[in-house]
C-alpha cells in the first residue's frame, strides 16, 4: 500500500493562477493596480482598497522566517516528525505557510529572521508546492 | 447596548465533564440544557431563544422540543458562546425573545455522535496551509509564539508558568481533570507536541458541555439565583488561516472585541475582580493581557511568572483551572462563561472573595475569532 500522501491543495478559478505559477518555477503575488498594495492568498480583487482592478506578477522569491513551529505529534499524513511548519515573511510583503528544506528541523538550525528562498516541489504533474531554503550568499 | 439589561438566570455544566462515553454529543447538550432549566427554575416551553454552535439550532431545538421564536447558530469557534450572549442580549433587549437558552456540548474525547472536521482542498486553508502538515490545533495554534516571545522579549520558563499557575486553581476545583501540582521543570521536561509547546502548555481533551439562560433584568430578580447581569460585550473576527494574521505580536480580533466590551461597560483595568482568558494553549492568556490592555505585552509573562494571577494573586486568572487543567472539550468558550457566572454568583469553588466585575474573554479557532463578556453582580 502507498504512503499516506500530504493533503493536496485544488486550486479554484481564483487561485489557478498562483499554481500554474508553481508549476511554471514562479512564485506569483497580486499588486492592486490602484493602491498598489501587495496581497496574498490570491483573489481577484483588492482587499485593502476593493478595486478590482488588479495584476499578478512574479515575486522575487526571498524573504524571512517570521515564525515557526516543529511539530512532534499529531503528525499530518505525508510527513515524518519532527518537522518545522513555517510561516515566510516575503520580501514584497505578504505572508504565507510553508515547510523549511535544506536546514535541519530544530530550534538552533532555524532562526527567526533568517534568509529565505523559494523552491519548487513538484507533488504531481499538476500541482508544485512553494517551500522554502535557506538563502544561498 | 446599554449595561445590565439583560442577565444570566440559569446556568450549568453537563452532570459529568471529562471522559463521558455513555452520552452522544446532542445527549451532552440536552444535559447540559436540563440542567440549566432546573437551575433557573424553568420549564423547556419558556425558551422561546436559542443558540448554539457547531450542532445546528435547529438539529438541538428540535431534539429538546423547543419552538424558538429566535435563533442564532453562530459558530466561530470556541468563544462562538461569547457571540451569543452578545447576541442574545441585543435580541432580549430589542424584544425578539424573552428568554434566551445557550447551549455547548462536544464529545471532544469520545467523539461519540461528532461530525469529524475536514478541511476541503479547495477551500483557502486546504490549498496554503493543509499541505504544509498542519493537523489540528496543536500544529497550528501554537504558530505564533516565536514571533510574539521575540518581540516582547518572553522566556520559555514564563510560558511554563502560566500552566503552573493554572494548575494551583485547579487543585482547588473538585471537577477540575488535572489536579496535581506541577512545577516548571515539570512543564518544560513533559513531552514536546509542537516546539515550542509540550504536553502541559496544550489544552485538555475532554467531554463535556454547558448551558446558561439569559432574560431581561427586570424579570431577573423573579429566579431563584443571584441575577449575573451583562454589564459589557464585544466581538469580532481575522481569518481562519493562522498565516494570514495582520501580525504574531497580538491578536486583531482580541483587540477589537476587548476594547469594544470594556467601553461599553464603562469600567476600567482596575474595577476588574476576575479574569478569563481563554486558555487553549499556554500562550493565550499573555495575548489576552496585552490585547485587552491591562499591561504591554512585554510585560505579561512577568506578570503571570511573579504570582499575580495565581491565588490570592492581584488579579484572579482562569480560576477554573483553565483549558489547561480543568477542561477542554474544543470548544471552551462555554467553561470559562460558567466560571465567570459562579464567581458572580459567589459559588465557584475557588470563589474570589468580594468579585463584583468579571472579564471573559474567548478566542475562536486559532486567533480566528473572539468575543467579551462582561458580568457584573451588582445592577
Amino acid at each position: 500500500m502507498a504512503e499516506p500522501a500530504r493533503a493536496k491543495p485544488k486550486p479554484t478559478p481564483e487561485t489557478q493562477h498562483f499554481w500554474d505559477g508553481t508549476k511554471a518555477g514562479e512564485l506569483r503575488l497580486q499588486r492592486c493596480d490602484a493602491c498598489a498594495n501587495v496581497y496574498f492568498p490570491p483573489r481577484p480583487f483588492c482587499p485593502s482598497c476593493a478595486s478590482r482592478k488588479v495584476s499578478v506578477f512574479k515575486a522575487s522569491g526571498k524573504g524571512k522566517l517570521y515564525s515557526y513551529v516543529i511539530n512532534h505529534r499529531p503528525a499530518a499524513p505525508g510527513f515524518t516528525p519532527p518537522y518545522a511548519i513555517a510561516v515566510v515573511e516575503l520580501d514584497e510583503g505578504p505572508r504565507m505557510m510553508s515547510n523549511i528544506i535544506d536546514c535541519p528541523q530544530t530550534p538552533e538550525a532555524l532562526e527567526l529572521d533568517m534568509p529565505l528562498e523559494v523552491a519548487f516541489e513538484a507533488l504531481d504533474d499538476k500541482i508544485t508546492l512553494p517551500l522554502f531554503r535557506p538563502a544561498k550568499g | 447596548m446599554r449595561r445590565n439589561q439583560v442577565a444570566v438566570v440559569g446556568a450549568a455544566e453537563t452532570t459529568e465533564l471529562g471522559v463521558i462515553p455513555n452520552m452522544s454529543q446532542i445527549q451532552l447538550h440536552a444535559d447540559a440544557a436540563l440542567n440549566a432549566i432546573a437551575d433557573a427554575g424553568l420549564k423547556l416551553s419558556d425558551i422561546d431563544g436559542f443558540a448554539t454552535a457547531v450542532e445546528t439550532p435547529q438539529q438541538m431545538a428540535h431534539y429538546l422540543g423547543i419552538t424558538p421564536t429566535w435563533v442564532d447558530g453562530t459558530s466561530v469557534g470556541g468563544c462562538s458562546f461569547m457571540l451569543h450572549v452578545r447576541h442574545a442580549a441585543a435580541a432580549i433587549e430589542a424584544g425578539l425573545c424573552k428568554t434566551v437558552l445557550i447551549t455547548h456540548a462536544e464529545s471532544g474525547k469520545s467523539m461519540i455522535g461528532k461530525q469529524p472536521r475536514f478541511t476541503a482542498p479547495d477551500s483557502l486553508n486546504g490549498q496554503f496551509e493543509a499541505p504544509f502538515g498542519v493537523y489540528g490545533p496543536p500544529s497550528m495554534f501554537p504558530i505564533p509564539v516565536l514571533r510574539f516571545m521575540k518581540t516582547h522579549g518572553i522566556t520559555h520558563e514564563q510560558l511554563a508558568m502560566v500552566a503552573v499557575v493554572q494548575r494551583e486553581w485547579a487543585a482547588k476545583n473538585p471537577r477540575a481533570t488535572m489536579k496535581d501540582p506541577i512545577t516548571v521543570a515539570d512543564v518544560l521536561n513533559s513531552r514536546m507536541i509542537a516546539y515550542p509547546f509540550r504536553l502541559l502548555q496544550c489544552c485538555l481533551v475532554t467531554d463535556g458541555g454547558g448551558a446558561l439562560i439569559l432574560t431581561s433584568a427586570d424579570r431577573a430578580k423573579d429566579f431563584p439565583n443571584k441575577p449575573v447581569y451583562i454589564l459589557g460585550t464585544g466581538e469580532s473576527v481575522e481569518t481562519p488561516m493562522v498565516s494570514q494574521m495582520k501580525t504574531f505580536d497580538s491578536s486583531r480580533a482580541f483587540k477589537v472585541a476587548g476594547p469594544l466590551a470594556f467601553k461599553e461597560a464603562g469600567i476600567t483595568h482596575k474595577d476588574v475582580d476576575h479574569l478569563m482568558i481563554y486558555d487553549a494553549f499556554a500562550h493565550l492568556p499573555l495575548y489576552g493581557l496585552g490585547d485587552l490592555g491591562f499591561m504591554p505585552h512585554e510585560e505579561t509573562g512577568k506578570f503571570i511568572a511573579d504570582g499575580n494571577t495565581r491565588p490570592g494573586g492581584k488579579l484572579p486568572l482562569n480560576t477554573n483551572g483553565g483549558g489547561l487543567s480543568y477542561m477542554h472539550s474544543g470548544m471552551y468558550g462555554m467553561y470559562a462563561l460558567q466560571e465567570s457566572v459562579r464567581q458572580m454568583r459567589g459559588i465557584a469553588p475557588a470563589q474570589v472573595p468580594n468579585a463584583k466585575i468579571s472579564v471573559c474573554h474567548g478566542v475562536g479557532g486559532m486567533f480566528a475569532a473572539s468575543g467579551t463578556i462582561i458580568f457584573t453582580n451588582e445592577k
